[in-house]
């Protein structure tokens, strides 16, 4: 109890609000002890894995002879780096996701910013519904997604395809040469366009409300209050939306793998994730495997880097 | 002694520290109950009104018409799923024979799948959360040396997506012949280093320093002040990081489908897409359709459950991450 009657003369000599240094030596050990969980887990299956896959990338496995005998591993130096950046293979899956990411990001963003906007003007009927339906894709596993798109693109059980068909368009093939981007594009832009609307939603309830009343009382419409004042504040938004398409975009796997386990116009290697997954468990290619995963994965972080600057930038963290 | 004065502390304190940790919440909530203006917008014309209404009642078909499907296409038989209307319901109601035929499927399979799921990214996300938190609590309470080069390699670990990790993992668990275990696919999701930096945001605005001063000169060890005013301060935003973690774990096919050969170690998702790929349209027996549909429809109704109950919460996640 008498730690109870020192209370009244706790904390007022500390100036406010800066780090603490009281007793600090037991402070700092049971910072270590706090942040240990997290560090130890984030070492081992963060850290160690990325550099055992780079390690793993610079070796070559070759079977003797005929292929009897255990396989002799060889350091290769950025051999398998080469084999992948000139592989025929590995280009026409970058060449799918490029198309892909020229058509899924501005789809799915420009989707996500015009509901976004309709959705901000007070005078909208039935806006937290109408967000709530747009979100709901969200919340469903993106390969189970995948698989229920699956069912509404196979020719025989489509109702898109029924429905087409009635009002004279033929019997489409979602799953034909032809349609199967664009099919691909439809699966990630229905599961997404909602989480990005919500990121630009809580942009915009940021904005300050006295921006508008000025613009109001200078006779600005609501076109031009959406264009000259709402617009430009989403940029940060919109740029962090953008970089997390594109890395999802990279690394695309989920949506082709499943639509692959049904219709051949998905080729094993479509996209360079893919590849790295066949090589791996197809080819039982480890080494090379891991040089795609490496590659893949520096390009990707690369690309998050300009994304990592601005958020540093804008929390001070 | 020292453990009273804690309690005591941190129960007196209590009414102003439930104010403190809605801090970073403060968006979301404001958002909800937007400020309307006098001289606000003009009201829509008539015209206007129902063009506007079209448009967003579209994109909602859009977007709920595949669910509406799914729920439709539980009640049917294999055969109408065929022959019937995708969006209408058939003659038949299989919904029960549909829901025995998936439970009863290869042994009682499909509830191993659920709850290993549930131990996956359920616990998984409950444990990571606790780490998360820990560790944010010290990057926002704490000095020491090498804090900016560690909170770095945080961030850039919150760059590096699930699927690009998921080879060079299976690579080193192969090493040491650790594949195909439950472990394989647990440990790697207790690693959360976007929880980590959402919950430094909320410990650095939502836990005053003189709550945990009280708490120090009141003789508590530097454990219970995070235990008993930390978490409890941070509460309501754990619950935010846990639901993102429970979605980015339900989420990661590409780990538990490299590490994974015991189909019963499967969660849901995997589980669904080895049904989905036996299904191959055409060759396999019929049946198999009316249950993957049942299957599909349980994998997403409860997440949708979930979500729709705990809204505040990602919505405190969303604005956090795109704002802070």
């Amino acid at each position: 109890m008498s730690a109870v009657t020192s209370t009244p003369s706790r904390t007022q000599s500390n100036p406010p609000s800066r780090p603490r240094r009281f007793r600090k030596s037991r402070q700092n050990s049971a910072g270590v002890a706090l942040l240990a969980p997290f560090g130890i887990g984030f070492l081992l299956f963060v850290i160690v894995p990325l550099v055992y896959a780079i390690y793993e990338s610079f070796f070559h496995s070759v079977t003797n002879g005929l292929g009897f005998g255990p396989a002799k591993v060889t350091f290769d130096g950025l051999v398998n780096y080469i084999h992948v950046v000139t592989s025929g293979t590995f280009g026409q899956g970058v060449l799918h996701i490029l198309l892909f990411g020229i058509i899924n990001v501005p789809l799915t963003l420009g989707l996500a910013l015009i509901l976004a906007l309709l959705l901000d003007m007070k005078t909208t009927p039935f806006r937290g519904f109408f967000r709530l339906i747009y979100f709901l894709p969200y919340a469903i596993p993106g390969v189970v997604g995948a698989i229920l798109w699956s069912f509404l693109y196979e020719p025989q059980l489509s109702p898109y395809t029924h429905i087409l068909a009635s009002m004279g368009a033929g019997r489409v093939n979602f799953l034909s040469t032809q349609m199967i981007l664009w099919s691909l594009v439809n699966i990630v832009t229905w599961e997404w366009t909602g989480y990005n609307m919500l990121i630009m939603t809580a942009s915009l309830n940021a904005i300050p409300q006295d921006q508008f009343e000025a613009a109001r009382v200078d006779g600005c419409g609501r076109f031009r209050e959406a264009w000259f004042i709402k617009i430009p504040q989403l940029v940060p938004a919109l740029i962090m939306t953008g970089v997390f398409s594109i890395i999802g975009t990279l690394q695309l796997f989920n949506e082709p793998f499943v639509l692959h386990a049904i219709t051949d116009t998905v080729s094993s290697n479509y996209t360079p994730n893919m590849y790295a997954y066949t090589e791996a468990f197809t080819a039982n290619n480890y080494y090379y495997a891991a040089a795609i995963s490496v590659f893949l994965a520096i390009v990707t972080v690369i690309l998050s880097f300009g994304f990592l600057r601005i958020v540093q930038r804008r929390s001070g963290l | 002694m020292s453990t009273n004065a804690v309690s005591d502390t941190s129960r007196s304190l209590h009414g102003r520290g439930t104010l403190a940790g809605d801090g970073g919440n403060k968006n979301p909530r404001r958002s909800r109950h937007p400020v309307i203006l006098s001289g606000g917008e003009r009201p829509l014309s008539p015209w206007q009104r129902t063009g506007l209404l079209a448009v967003l009642f579209l994109m909602g078909l859009y977007f709920l018409l595949p669910v509406w499907w799914l729920l439709v296409s539980s009640t049917k038989n294999s055969g109408e799923l065929f022959s019937s209307f995708g969006f209408w319901f058939g003659n038949h109601v299989n919904f029960m024979e549909n829901l025995r035929q998936l439970f009863s499927y290869d042994n009682d399979v499909f509830m191993r799948w659920i709850v290993n799921t549930l131990l996956y990214a359920g616990v998984g996300a409950a444990i990571a959360t606790l780490f998360a938190a820990a560790a944010g609590y010290t990057f926002a309470k704490f000095d020491f040396f090498g804090k900016r080069l560690a909170f770095s390699l945080v961030l850039g670990g919150m760059m590096i997506p699930v699927t690009a990790l998921a080879l060079p993992l299976y690579l080193t668990f192969n090493s040491i012949h650790a594949t195909n275990t439950y472990w394989s696919v647990f440990l790697p999701s207790l690693v959360s280093p976007f929880g980590v930096y959402l919950a430094r945001i909320y410990a650095s605005t939502g836990v005053p320093n003189e709550l945990l001063d009280a708490a120090r000169i009141d003789g508590a060890r530097e454990w219970r002040v995070f235990t008993s005013v930390g978490l409890r301060l941070m509460g309501p935003s754990l619950v935010t990081i846990m639901l993102f973690q429970f979605v980015t774990i339900w989420n990661n096919f590409f780990l538990p489908l490299v590490m994974l050969s015991n189909d019963r170690l499967y969660p849901v998702t995997l589980g669904l897409y080895q049904l989905d790929s036996v299904s191959t349209y055409g060759g396999a027996p019929p049946d198999v359709f009316g249950m993957l549909v049942m299957g599909v429809l349980i994998s997403v109704v409860p997440l949708i459950v979930a979500f729709l109950l705990l809204q505040r919460f990602w919505r405190g996640g969303v604005s956090a991450g795109g704002l802070q």
